[in-house]
């Protein structure tokens, strides 16, 4: 049987565009399809954050080698990337999210990851826009903000210079043994195909076993006009780990991002059970009261635009790397709920070393699709 | 949060929004009208109300008068930002929040101006026809400066003759349909005998202003304001007009951003029927945003809206005449002022189509649609949201129109975080 390329690439979101980068510059013949343009998904409904996250040891591994990767990358980014290394600021509320503060310093600093203890009034001066009262932050200084459309779309610019090629937009209907069979009456053979489809992955498969591995956890957005220097870090309170990490059925958090153009994106809400991806009033309203008492400076800005979408979150919070146990050509890459503009980067990285059998400095086995199939392997 | 309750709500204070009022009114409705500018009138009648004088101004003020006999409340600077279900819609006014809740809604948003993009037309003295209408009413004083009205439809003659009243020296009027049609349009006026086709008669016959049809400006020069127009023919010849300023106006696109919100079925405009009722139910539409057809159309239309929301079917079925002339005459508008196709290649490489965010013609012109244009090239992600350039790019590229998102138009952050639900369990 004659193959069509070496691996084809489902999916052109930024998890997508950052494997068939890796594996196009190892040599791969690489083929990219999506239903839609680049980006399309929940890359571009999302926020741009390159952040260390400690909600688990495995998250904390791909997150502090993923944002590595992103380092390396950083003289090279294009303008339309709209890098900016603007550091992570959390911000304790009381004394009990402060202690939360000097734990995960002590965690991240373990790892070889800066990040400095802010007393209150450090903090009122890095960010004169806070409301007062607050008990003071941690400030991780290596983290970064890019435009993630933008990011993904340089992705791929580099990955076709290297070889691959992106196919236009054209619908997947099924992927298994080696073949990605297309809308279009076209089926693609490959060695390996890399499920890199969010929340659309599971649908793809021949299997079933998957089916609710991947749940959609929607998320609100609001966008400001521009106002330069309303916030000069990414801001995010400390208690957005209960909301990330924790499995209320609605939560909203404090969560900004200071834009290369003067705007401000103000994040964060998620819900699990909405399937329709309209802006909810309700939710919106609580997500702006949560900035607005945080940052009391924001109630004056603008917002021109707001916008609703879906995180592809799995039940433990890691995403789904990894081979299909019964259909080893396919390699899942999918499931990276709010963290997969971070870990883009390092999930490339462990996709190439399942591909090639090649050691990867991040332990593999939380990552397994395995973990996540109903009525265990092979079901 | 403020909550009010009405049993007819209209939104959108020109013509059609006026005589909806009044209509629902007259039948013994509690109706709430809002605007989002701060006058009554719409675009077309606005221009002329800080006159009282003016026959627009006697016409708004008079119409007014009724209103308020009739108990009507008219809330004016009030913008429809979102909406919780498609009779309860959240409104903005002075930085408060208000929540309204209605047992029907009357649509009446009305149109905006069709600015079609040309090198140069992003020039300091370089306007919209309507929009320099409305400086000039607002105090732009034009005496003596020399103005080239150009683009499509009746509105470029009415407004010229406005500006010269203001003592204006009109250049030219450059109207791009052809003269055939503009005199087969001029010749079809009979059947719609009217203040407006009057005086659009006399000014077409008359030649009381530098009518030249068949034209169009291809490019905008200054250093950087506006000295001089380039302006061409269907036959290629080109001349070279020296100005100070342009009015640009290249017909109406309605207004559908507030109905497409609503999840009302939209094609040229907002889909109604003989009774003004879109696809949504409790929900209609008249004036503009149906289909341009003018102030006439926009009365009847309102007036049947009016009734019909208020329940009063037959009173609205008695007007299918005046309705059924009105929209001949919209027909002929669209079909005698339609845009030739040389205006779609205007456009050069690196000429601004979204001036919020200075995109280039270069960046979007190959791609499909809207959504991934925004994305790719930030166009029509500024503080307008797209409502300059979304309704170009749908005539120069085809683009559909990208979901219409909350709030319709900027708003404080402050006043956004008021947003609360008041049905449980239902998401819009």
């Amino acid at each position: 049987m004659t193959l069509d390329c070496d691996v084809v690439v489902v999916g052109a979101g930024i998890v997508g565009a950052a494997c068939a980068l890796r594996l196009a510059e190892r040599g791969e013949a690489v083929v990219v399809v999506d239903r839609a343009s680049p980006a399309g998904g929940a890359t571009a409904a999302g926020m741009g954050h390159i952040v260390v996250m400690d909600g688990s040891e495995a998250q904390l591994d791909l997150t502090v080698s993923s944002r590595a990767l992103w380092r390396e990358h950083v003289g090279s980014m294009p303008d339309a990337v709209e890098y900016d290394p603007c550091g992570t600021l959390w911000i304790a509320t009381d004394e009990e999210e402060l202690a939360t503060a000097e734990v995960k310093r002590e965690v991240l600093r373990a790892r070889g990851v800066e990040a400095d203890l802010l007393t209150a009034a450090a903090v009122a001066e890095a960010e004169p826009g806070l409301c007062g009262g607050l008990a003071g932050g941690l400030r991780v200084p290596g983290d970064a903000v890019v435009y993630q459309p933008g990011a993904t779309r340089w992705l791929l610019q580099r990955a076709v210079q290297a070889g691959a090629q992106l196919r236009p937009p054209v619908a997947v209907e099924r992927v298994g043994d080696g073949r990605v069979a297309l809308r279009d009456g076209t089926t693609l053979r490959a060695r390996h195909v890399v499920v890199a489809a969010g929340g659309q992955t599971a649908a793809l498969l021949e299997t079933r076993a998957l089916d609710d591995a991947i749940r959609p956890r929607k998320g609100h957005l609001a966008i400001t006009s521009r106002a330069p220097g309303t916030c000069r870090h990414q801001l995010v309170e400390l208690g957005y780990g209960r909301s990330a990490h924790g499995h209320a059925a609605e939560s909203v958090a404090f969560n900004l991002q200071p834009r290369r153009t003067g705007q401000v994106l103000v994040g964060s809400s998620r819900q699990y059970g909405a399937t329709d991806a309209s802006v909810e009033p309700g939710v919106l309203g609580r997500m702006l009261r949560r900035a607005v008492a945080l940052m009391p400076a924001l109630a004056h800005l603008l917002i021109v635009r707001t916008w609703a979408g879906f995180r592809p979150a799995t039940s433990d919070g890691l995403p789904l790397v990894g081979p299909l146990p019964h259909d080893p050509t396919v390699v899942l890459a999918a499931g990276h709920e709010g963290l997969g503009i971070t870990t883009s980067m390092g999930t490339a990285a462990l996709v190439e070393a399942i591909i090639h059998g090649a050691p990867s400095s991040v332990a593999l086995a939380p990552f397994a699709p395995a973990r996540a199939m109903a009525g265990g392997v092979g079901a | 949060m403020k909550r009010e309750r009405t049993e007819v709500l209209v939104v959108g204070g020109g013509p059609a929004g006026l005589a909806a009022a009044e209509a629902a009114a007259g039948a013994g409705r509690s109706v709430m009208l809002l605007d989002d500018n701060p006058r009554l009138g719409g675009q077309l009648w606005r221009a002329d109300v800080r006159d009282a004088q003016s026959p627009h101004g006697r016409e708004v003020d008079g119409r007014r008068r009724r209103l308020a006999a009739a108990g009507v409340v008219v809330r004016m600077a009030t913008t429809v930002i979102d909406a919780e279900a498609p009779t309860r819609l959240w409104a903005h006014c002075a930085d408060e929040l208000l929540h309204l809740h209605a047992d029907r809604v009357v649509l009446a948003s009305g149109a905006r101006e069709l600015l079609l993009p040309f090198p140069g037309w992003t020039r300091p003295g370089v306007f919209g026809v309507g929009g320099l209408q409305a400086l000039v009413k607002a105090g732009l004083d034009v005496d003596g400066r020399r103005v080239v009205v150009a683009g499509t439809g009746p509105l470029l003659l009415a407004v010229a003759s406005a500006l010269r009243r203001k003592g204006a020296k009109i250049v030219h009027v450059l109207e791009q349909t052809s003269r055939a049609r503009l005199a087969r349009f001029g010749l079809g006026l009979w059947r719609t005998p009217s203040k407006l086709t009057q005086g659009l008669s006399l000014m077409l016959r008359g030649g009381a202003l530098p009518l030249r049809a068949g034209a169009w400006p291809c490019e905008a020069h200054g250093d950087p304001t506006l000295r001089r127009v380039t302006v061409t023919d269907a036959r290629g010849s080109t001349s070279t007009i020296e100005c100070d300023l342009l009015a640009c106006g290249f017909g109406l696109v309605p207004q559908t951003r507030l109905a497409r919100l609503l999840s009302c079925e939209v094609d040229d405009g907002v889909v109604v029927d003989a009774l003004q009722r879109t696809s949504v139910p409790n929900v209609f539409a008249a004036g503009e945003l149906c289909g341009i057809g003018g102030h006439e159309k926009a009365l009847v239309e309102g007036q049947i809206a009016g009734l019909a929301a208020a329940g009063q079917l037959r009173s609205a079925r008695a007007l299918a005449g005046s309705r059924r002339r009105a929209l001949a005459f919209a027909r002929r508008l669209a079909r005698d002022f339609a845009l030739r196709d040389a205006l779609r290649r205007l456009v050069t490489d690196d000429t601004i189509v979204c001036r919020c965010e200075d995109v280039p013609w270069s960046h979007v012109r190959d791609h499909t649609d809207a959504r991934h244009t925004k994305l790719t090239t930030r166009c029509g992600m500024g503080p307008c949201q797209g409502r300059v350039c979304q309704p170009a790019l749908a005539y120069l590229l085809g683009h559909g129109p990208d979901r219409p998102r909350p709030p319709l138009r900027p708003v404080p952050l402050g006043v956004l975080a008021e947003l609360r639900t008041t049905i449980e369990g239902t998401a819009r």
